[in-house]
């Protein structure tokens, strides 16, 4: 392991004992140490709910409900479990319930969406991707694609998506806090990133420079 | 063994994560070497990643963490009044 690495794993823990101490203080009545618990996934919880809901007040209304519902249930949190993923599966069954009420109590399937069998996951092939500067990578369009084109996803691969590359939970954690099978959670990931990698090389490709330049970067 | 692009395409997410088993990796490393359409693929995927992850991609609204602690400072001090907690 790298020292980097070694550090990080060293945060982690040591993130994780901070965790514990401040939960057990909490239970133990120092009820204002929630707002310090909860800050490091204020994103996370918003992030989750809005990938339900797509919708900016629907999911700050939803992210709102979801950590008062933490603080109000925190005597049920276990303490092997972790609190990420416990705080990840409230914010999920929160932003369900809105985007049940939406809908209307009629369509109560929305856990059961069907992989789509007939689809194209097949990357789009591009041949001039390393010569893209990464100043391309900084622009405001192409985060703007981005979001778009994430917006865009069928509601199963979105929220696989979410959880795992934009909160960076790791397989496992997603598919506990999704209720999923861990291959599902694979499977679903897979598509979800080729079908972003298909909708964004056209923009790259009118993006890049018509210049022809060499980065040598090596991957 | 020689795989083809449409078997490296087929597992580049788990590539990309690292979980796939020594031999396949392998496989797949050596197939990169020497395709530059998998390598594109490979580092524009990678690449999208990055930016995904990138905080300032995926913005929050303006004011939400003040506005979500107001709420939770209110939450707060109301289960500390009453006998049962505000529960």
């Amino acid at each position: 392991m790298t020292s980097k690495g070694a550090a990080a794993v060293f945060e982690m823990r040591n993130k994780s004992t901070e965790e514990t101490e401040l939960i057990a203080r909490l239970i133990a009545g120092a009820k204002q140490l929630f707002h310090e618990l909860i800050r490091p996934y204020e994103r996370m919880v918003y992030l989750t709910v809005f990938a339900i809901v797509k919708n900016e007040a629907e999911a700050e209304d939803g992210a709102q409900e979801a950590v008062i519902n933490a603080y109000r249930h925190l005597g049920s949190f276990r303490r092997e479990a972790k609190f990420s993923t416990w705080l990840t599966t409230i914010a999920i069954n929160e932003g369900r319930k809105r985007l049940r009420r939406a809908k209307g109590a009629a369509e109560d399937s929305i856990d059961e969406q069907a992989e789509e069998l007939d689809g194209d996951y097949t990357p789009a092939a591009l041949t001039d991707w390393r010569e893209i500067p990464l100043e391309a990578l900084e622009r405001g369009e192409l985060r703007e694609a981005l979001r778009r084109a994430v917006a865009g996803l069928p509601d199963i691969y979105r929220q696989v998506f979410t959880l795992r590359d934009l909160e960076e939970l790791s397989i496992e954690e997603t598919a506990e806090a999704l209720r999923l099978n861990p291959g599902v959670v694979k499977v679903r990931l897979h598509r979800a990133r080729i079908l972003l990698q298909k909708q964004l090389v056209p923009f790259l490709k009118t993006a890049a420079p018509a210049r022809k330049r060499f980065f040598g970067r090596a991957v | 063994m020689t795989l083809e692009c449409k078997h490296v395409w087929e597992h580049i997410s788990e590539y990309i994560d690292g979980s796939v088993d020594a031999q396949l990796r392998e496989d797949i490393e050596r197939h990169l070497e020497h395709c530059e359409i998998c390598s594109a693929i490979l580092d524009s995927t990678r690449n999208i990643l990055i930016l995904t992850a990138d905080d300032r991609t995926f913005e929050l609204p303006v004011g939400y963490s003040k506005r979500l602690h107001e709420r939770l400072k209110e939450e707060i001090e109301k289960s500390r009044q009453g006998p049962s907690g505000g529960r």
